[in-house]
């Protein structure tokens, strides 16, 4: 049924107001003529800056908190105010011959003491730089700043590397969308002790009080 | 015999008959348990306006309508709670559909998730509540039935791993389809919400949820007036009402806004990685192609937009 009515309705419509199906193409035909023409008289025209940058959005940038500055050593000494006083690493060790088979705070009679590192079978001067104390050392002999100390980790871990730079590894805040803000993502050492990069336990926060987490103590499990 | 019984005068005739003593008994008890079944209904309507009562479904509001009841809203929580909030209504965006993915590797079970979820999203503050549950998990065992979210030890145990869960914002979620009213549903950019305005509290959905990831407010919610996060959304943590269903938004007043949900930036392990799916160039997409994923109760079907991932 339906099929017999509707191809009677077309024809009719169609024979009856030809040029209700024509005025949309003619209408067509007149903007495009005209934008034409404009575009042929101002061949220069450009597109505004805003609107292009609309529709190319450009990310907004990641940054990085950065590692510690160069660090200072405390002493016993104080000041006039009883303020304790630091000293930079170069204090002592410009004048103290390097000892490469150091390999640990217990091996030291002063100085250091009770400094914990668990870090591998690394020893100190796997990353501390014996000609400049005030920087670290790649595994080459480069020196890099301890603010840089980035560059340093990922020789050895280039999977937790790998993951950080997609980040899949290390915590972040800001934004998901960069095209609306900036992220500010952590380094690894904001985290992790470099001496003892394992995380340490912590007593968890905000027991859950509600009934279906907290169960009865006797009840048996299946 | 039993024909005279029948037969014979009542025992008294000043109209005191057993019968009568026993329908006046019956009409006392009646009117008493009425009296008590409707006690909550007279409590209850001190708090509920009459331009509450009438308010339409979210999706039927129009943008005038919504804007009045947003501004209700505000004052309410005015009134209440004595804080000025700012309750906004945002949409999803087109070409966005959210993803999370979460690092089993590297959680040590410390709930700092929870305790954001909880800051930002208003909970209870008596009940603890928040959106995210962590399991203390054996090691040898993925079913979360049989995780203890009820431990107060120091964490990481070296022989467990935790497993935090929350909305898992099914592509076919069953607690959708069980909604009785239609308050719950899942928007374009995958976030399963709640009108809170418009659930009658059945808690279908919590029963139907297999991750056990929505939430029910037993009592009005307390929580102290500078404790209160003002900046809010409809669909998300403006302070609920008494006796409705609550539930994860991957914080959509944050995430819409192109912000990070609150739980993943509380995270000190970094366990946590969001994103939108439809972007090739995301995380999340790097995640889900580079990683070994787990899907938790994948067998059930629900195409979770949420997922598991170890290290390798």
């Amino acid at each position: 049924m339906e099929l017999r009515v509707l191809p009677a309705r077309i024809t009719s419509t169609t024979v009856t107001f030809p040029s209700r199906h024509l005025l949309p193409f003619a209408a067509l035909v007149l903007v495009l003529t005209s934008v034409g023409i404009l575009l042929a008289q101002a061949p220069g025209t450009k597109i505004p800056a805003a609107i292009e940058a609309a529709a190319v959005p450009t990310d907004l940038p990641t940054k990085y908190r950065p590692g510690p500055p160069t660090p200072r050593v405390r002493t016993n000494e104080k000041d006039v105010q009883g303020n304790g006083v630091t000293a930079s690493c170069v204090t002592c060790h410009s004048t103290a011959k390097p000892n490469p088979q150091t390999r640990s705070a217990a091996d030291l009679q002063q100085f250091h003491q009770g400094l914990k590192i668990q870090h591998g079978r690394l020893s100190c001067l796997s990353c501390h730089n014996d000609r400049d104390y005030n920087t670290l050392r790649l595994a080459d002999g480069a020196p890099v700043a301890f603010p840089d100390v980035m560059t340093l980790c990922a020789q050895c871990h280039g999977q937790k590397w790998r993951d950080y730079t997609h980040g899949a590894h290390g915590g972040m805040n800001g934004f998901w969308d960069q095209t609306r803000g900036e992220r500010l993502r952590n380094n690894c050492v904001n985290c992790h002790d470099a001496h003892v990069p394992a995380q340490p336990q912590v007593l968890p926060v905000l027991p859950p009080r509600d009934r279906i987490s907290v169960m009865p103590k006797s009840s048996p499990e299946h | 015999m039993s024909t005279e019984t029948i037969d014979s005068p009542p025992p008294t005739t000043a109209g005191v008959t057993r019968r009568n003593v026993i329908k006046g008994l019956g009409a006392t008890l009646g009117l008493a348990a009425y009296a008590k079944a409707i006690a909550p209904l007279t409590e209850w309507k001190e708090s509920t306006t009459v331009d509450e009562f009438l308010q339409q479904h979210y999706k039927e509001l129009s943008a005038v309508d919504l804007q009045i009841v947003l501004s209700r809203l505000e004052r309410e929580a005015k009134k209440e709670y004595g804080v000025d909030v700012h309750i906004t209504d945002i949409k999803a965006q087109p070409g966005v559909k959210f993803g999370y993915a979460l690092n089993l590797s590297v959680c040590n079970g410390c709930r700092k998730c929870a305790e954001a979820c909880h800051i930002e999203n208003n909970h209870d503050r008596g009940s603890n509540n928040s959106y995210i549950r962590v399991f203390e998990m054996s090691r040898g065992s993925m079913d979360m039935e049989k995780g203890n979210a009820n431990y107060e030890h120091p964490v990481k145990q070296p022989d467990k791993f935790y497993l935090p869960v929350q909305c898992q914002q099914c592509e076919h979620p069953p607690c959708v389809d069980v909604c009785p009213v239609e308050a719950t549903w899942k928007e374009p950019d995958g976030i399963v919400v709640v009108d809170y305005n418009w659930c009658i509290g059945c808690r279908y959905c919590e029963a139907a949820c297999p991750y056990h990831a929505r939430r029910f407010n037993w009592e009005k919610p307390q929580i102290a007036a500078h404790e209160i996060n003002p900046e809010q959304s409809y669909l998300s943590n403006r302070i609920r009402p008494q006796g409705v269903m609550e539930k994860c938004t991957f914080c959509l007043h944050r995430t819409r806004a192109g912000r990070l949900p609150a739980c993943l930036e509380a995270c000190p392990t970094g366990a946590r990685v969001f994103g939108n799916l439809l972007d090739p160039k995301s995380e999340i997409r790097w995640v889900l192609e580079n990683k070994r994923i787990f899907i938790l109760k994948e067998d059930l079907g629900l195409k979770p937009q949420f997922f598991y991932f170890f290290d390798v």
